[in-house]
């Protein structure tokens, strides 16, 4: 059969199902691939709290998006092109995010009786029949009885163990829409089932069985081809935000030359990185899962005292727990990493999806005054640098540093050009290694022009000392309740974090004009989404800027001037306005926010008409 | 903690423990005496002062740092275990003491307490129990005998206490102690042997807040009736006690039971304390009673009342390093950024 083959440039697919039926690893391979080639892509798995929600309902859904380009592609995309849909619940939860005229592929089997009653349709309904789709271009396949033809000869396989390779049926068959070979997962499964060949095998049939359905069915005309996209020459990889979160600590340490060790306590969405870095022994890094949250930092303080970068990572609700640790933390003015994974809040709120809601907290969020710096990562792969910045912040200016990330890019891919490892400027870090000849007794909070005091750990001779969270009189570190000392104290710690920013890069603007209407100011996960919205509105000829906050405490030291260049600064955060306080209250700006709080990312569809109505008002 | 001395130390008295601070418990705190015995039994551990390091939580007890020329960290309320187990993960050849309090270590940090035990990192857990919270002036806390009137308590308390050594027990700590502030001698023992056992000691030091909880230990302490409340644990030696070593303890199945000495038992019929005993030892931290109350009841004991061998947190943690190492080389960075698969953008 002869077939149309047609030239995209952009391609959104989201594959959802069952959170039973695999759709996150159906995804990752699609990704993979699509990456080898050396196409630009965005990913955003979106899936429920729950391991296994009742099967076939509305809550169990898990969905894979995907958007892959020849174009750059900062976002996973708007809405879809393509939805494969494993049964009914999927369809419903996804029908929204479909492009008008988009594909849909629906799994038949998942669209039985039973399915359609558990997804809540009314009585008799089903969406395949009743022409409420047809505004799609919808192709029906039975997968499940498909899988199971193909699996007829593995007669020692029963019935559910056919049916889970259902989403290799899919996988292949989007394989051959997409014209893409099925080396890199064959070498996937090898690896994974490699000792179980029944298992192997039978999951390789069924792949291929779905891409030879593609090309044998009539059910599809064309076929589809994403040339490589036109991106800055140099080697890449995939990567994932927590991973590339974790390499960076690990970067860090070998750069620093200090051990890292990670105190933490199991949280979505921050697992991933202890599951990474409890991997890289061969660096000689310590993995300590801890019995609870408060555990977690506080083994890290033991760390960071003994001479070793000590981190911790977590999401919301850890972090609430840790927030006394966090006061000694700053009280002893030792280096510390702490990493939130931010999500739906408050409370344990939504585990799963994605939020900025801890910008406040990581500001304020203590008792007494308590500054601490704060830096952000905007993208997957720039979870990398960003850790790798506040291992230095922490270690040349003795404190803790919040590290905000947030489930989107934590679970988000994208194509990394990877450093050199000699290319990563080396962490200077000094230990004090005993008294000079001027000193007769040591001071442990006797400051050097950056207001950073000594790192002297136990067994050093002649530096035996004493800390802790009590008040500490300025120089001696002894413990003090004089009241103009405290007074003292507390200017300095704060005028400690301050002066930062004599050692952060300035703030630069991502794109547009340096004076202009609007200024988008985003910090975090909102990258994307802002920089799609900004390059638009510039291709159109108006006057918009973005600027993307790394250092959210302190602020570059030119980030007031930036935010005078504009007539308007609008804030958009995935919160109820959290960046917007601070910015108005440090600049006395009039930013105007646009706050989405569901869940899910900001799309470049929305910021474009809200920068258009800020453009239209007077 | 290792006993071997690698290289001769510079003799240090216990004046070299003390620092500069003014010592600030109040007048006739049992702490004054805990303090003045650490001192005394350092220079004789064989580390350097530098390689020790004093953790304490908060609460009265947890002022102790202050007063010890070693490195020292007064940390947050019943963290310091948690800590602890940070640095000795990090520095395993460091000497790492815990100064630590009833509430700090079996109420807010009761967690850590026994998590820390299970671990079995090598470090020594000095509990200082005055059944009382000294700090925020005068509740119950979790040791505090059941009707005990408070400030917090004016009808009493409801709490029924812990028993900490039978929680030890019950964490698999792998060396449980008691001692108390007014025994020096018997003090002096129990530190040095906390810090010889390699793994987590927890010793259990019963210590008079004389402001608050005046008295609570008076029973076991005082010379008129501590001969007959107290029975001090030797190794491999039977349970006697009384004032003319004329009563001892002896099993009757698996009963304990209080014999007097003399016409029908000699000490070979008595229980022959044996520190290696999992189950005796099970069965020592039980001997528990109110001394207070009427009737027959069993002494307090006091010494080792179980220690055993476990791997180390610490030492298994860096073991795993190593055989990482010795498996798959030296980390190699480059290696780990590239990943396994890559591809080219040719400019």
């Amino acid at each position: 059969m002869s077939r149309k083959e047609e030239l995209l440039q952009d391609v959104v697919i989201k594959f959802a199902g069952d959170s039973g039926d695999g759709m996150q690893l159906t995804g990752q391979q699609f990704t993979n691939n699509t990456a080898l080639l050396g196409i630009d892509l965005a990913t955003f798995p979106d899936f429920p709290a729950e391991i296994r929600a009742p099967i076939g309902t509305v809550p169990g859904v898990s969905g894979f998006q995907l958007r892959f380009s020849s174009d750059r592609v900062f976002t996973p995309g708007d809405l879809c092109d393509i939805l494969v849909a494993m049964n009914a619940a999927a369809l419903k939860v996804n029908l929204k995010s479909i492009k008008p005229g988009g594909k849909i592929i629906a799994n038949i089997d998942g669209f039985d009786n039973k399915n359609l009653r558990l997804a809540n349709y009314p009585d008799g309904v089903n969406p395949l029949e009743d022409g409420s789709l047809d505004g799609f271009e919808v192709t029906k396949v039975d997968v499940t009885k498909l899988t199971r033809e193909a699996l007829k000869e593995f007669t020692d396989l029963g019935t559910k163990e056919r049916d889970r390779a259902k989403n290799m049926f899919v996988l292949g068959l989007i394989y051959w829409m997409y014209n893409r070979k099925l080396d890199n997962t064959i070498d996937f499964l090898t690896e994974k089932f490699g000792k179980k060949d029944t298992i192997l095998r039978s999951n390789i049939k069924v792949l291929q069985a779905g891409y030879n359905y593609g090309d044998t069915t009539e059910a599809f005309t064309t076929r589809y081809k994403v040339e490589k996209a036109r991106m800055a020459p140099g080697t890449y990889r995939s990567i994932m935000g927590n991973q590339a979160l974790a390499m960076g600590l690990v970067a860090a340490g070998e750069r620093s030359g200090l051990p890292i060790f990670l105190g933490t306590y199991p949280i979505t969405p921050a697992s991933d990185i202890l599951h990474e870095l409890s991997r890289h022994k061969s660096f000689g890094i310590r993995t300590f899962q801890a019995e609870d949250e408060i555990a977690g930092i506080s083994s890290a303080i033991g760390a960071s005292y003994g001479g070793h970068l000590g981190v911790t990572t977590t999401s919301g609700p850890g972090m609430a727990l840790k927030t006394e640790a966090m006061g000694l933390a700053v009280m002893l003015e030792i280096p510390l990493l702490i990493v939130n994974i931010q999500r739906g809040g408050p409370s344990t709120g939504l585990p799963t999806k994605t939020e900025q809601s801890d910008l406040l907290q990581a500001y304020y969020g203590r008792n007494g005054e308590c500054p601490m710096p704060v830096i952000s990562a905007s993208t997957p792969s720039d979870c990398f640098d960003a850790a790798y910045e506040a291992a230095r912040i922490a270690v040349q200016h003795m404190t803790p540093v919040i590290l905000l990330s947030d489930g989107y890019i934590a679970n988000g891919a994208e194509p990394w050009k990877f450093p050199k490892a000699e290319d990563l400027k080396p962490i200077e870090v000094t230990f004090k290694e005993g008294l000079s000849e001027d000193e007769p007794k040591f001071m442990p909070y006797k400051r050097d022009e950056k207001l950073v005091r000594p790192w002297a750990v136990p067994g050093t001779p002649g530096l035996e000392h004493r800390i802790g969270g009590l008040e500490k009189q300025d120089v001696t570190g002894n413990v003090s309740y004089d009241q103009d000392n405290h007074q003292h104290m507390v200017k300095t710690r704060q005028a400690k974090v301050d002066k930062i920013a004599d050692y952060i890069p300035l703030q630069t603007l991502d794109s547009g004009p340096e004076k202009g209407k609007v200024l988008l100011l985003g910090w975090g996960s909102t990258y994307g989404s802002i920089k799609s919205a900004a390059l638009e509105l510039q291709a159109e000829g108006l006057e918009v800027s973005h600027a993307h906050i790394r250092y959210l405490r302190p602020f570059p030291r030119n980030l007031g001037e930036i935010l005078r260049n504009f007539d308007k600064v609008l804030i958009p955060e995935i919160n109820n306005g959290q960046l917007i306080k601070i910015i108005r209250d440090e600049f006395f700006v009039d930013a105007k926010g646009y706050n989405k709080i569901m869940g899910v990312p900001i799309t470049k569809g929305e910021l474009v008409s809200a920068v258009k109505q800020m453009l239209e008002e007077r | 903690m290792s006993t071997t001395i690698q290289t001769p130390l510079p003799t240090l008295t216990a004046k070299d423990f003390a620092t500069d601070q003014e010592v600030r418990w109040c007048p006739g705190c049992g702490d004054y005496s805990i303090l003045a015995q650490v001192q005394k039994i350092m220079p004789g551990i064989g580390v350097p002062k530098e390689n020790i390091v004093i953790i304490s939580g908060i609460g009265c007890s947890s002022r102790f740092p202050y007063y010890m020329n070693t490195y020292g960290m007064h940390s947050i309320h019943g963290r310091a275990t948690a800590i602890a187990s940070g640095l000795k993960a990090t520095r395993p050849e460091l000497s790492v003491w815990i100064v630590t309090g009833d509430g700090d270590s079996l109420s807010i940090g009761g967690n850590h307490t026994i998590h820390l035990l299970r671990r079995n990192f090598d470090v020594n857990i000095l509990m200082f129990n005055n059944q009382i919270y000294g700090l925020t002036k005068g509740q119950y806390s979790p040791t505090s005998e059941e009707n005990k009137v408070t400030k917090s308590t004016p009808f009493g308390s409801i709490d029924h206490p812990f028993n900490p050594l039978a929680l030890a027990m019950g964490a698999d700590a792998s060396f449980v102690g008691r001692s108390m502030d007014r025994d020096p001698k018997h003090l002096q023992y129990m530190l040095t042997r906390s810090h010889q056992h390699k793994g987590s000691s927890f010793l259990e030091i019963y210590q008079n807040c004389n402001i608050f909880n005046d008295g609570a230990f008076e029973i076991f302490t005082e010379k008129s009736t501590k001969p007959e409340e107290t029975l001090f644990l030797e190794h491999g030696k039977p349970l006697v006690f009384g004032a003319s070593q004329n009563k001892g303890i002896r099993l009757d199945g698996l009963k304990p039971v209080v014999v007097e000495l003399g016409e029908n038992y000699t000490a070979d019929d008595l229980w022959i304390h044996d520190e290696r005993d999992f189950f005796k030892g099970q069965m020592l931290v039980r001997l528990f009673d109110d001394p207070n109350k009427a009737g027959l009841h069993y002494p307090r004991p006091f010494g080792v009342f179980f220690e055993t061998d476990r791997p180390c947190y610490e030492d298994v943690m860096a073991m795993q390093l190593e055989e990482a190492i010795a498996l798959k080389g030296k980390g190699d960075l480059d290696k780990l950024l590239r990943g396994r698969e890559v591809w080219e953008i040719a400019g």
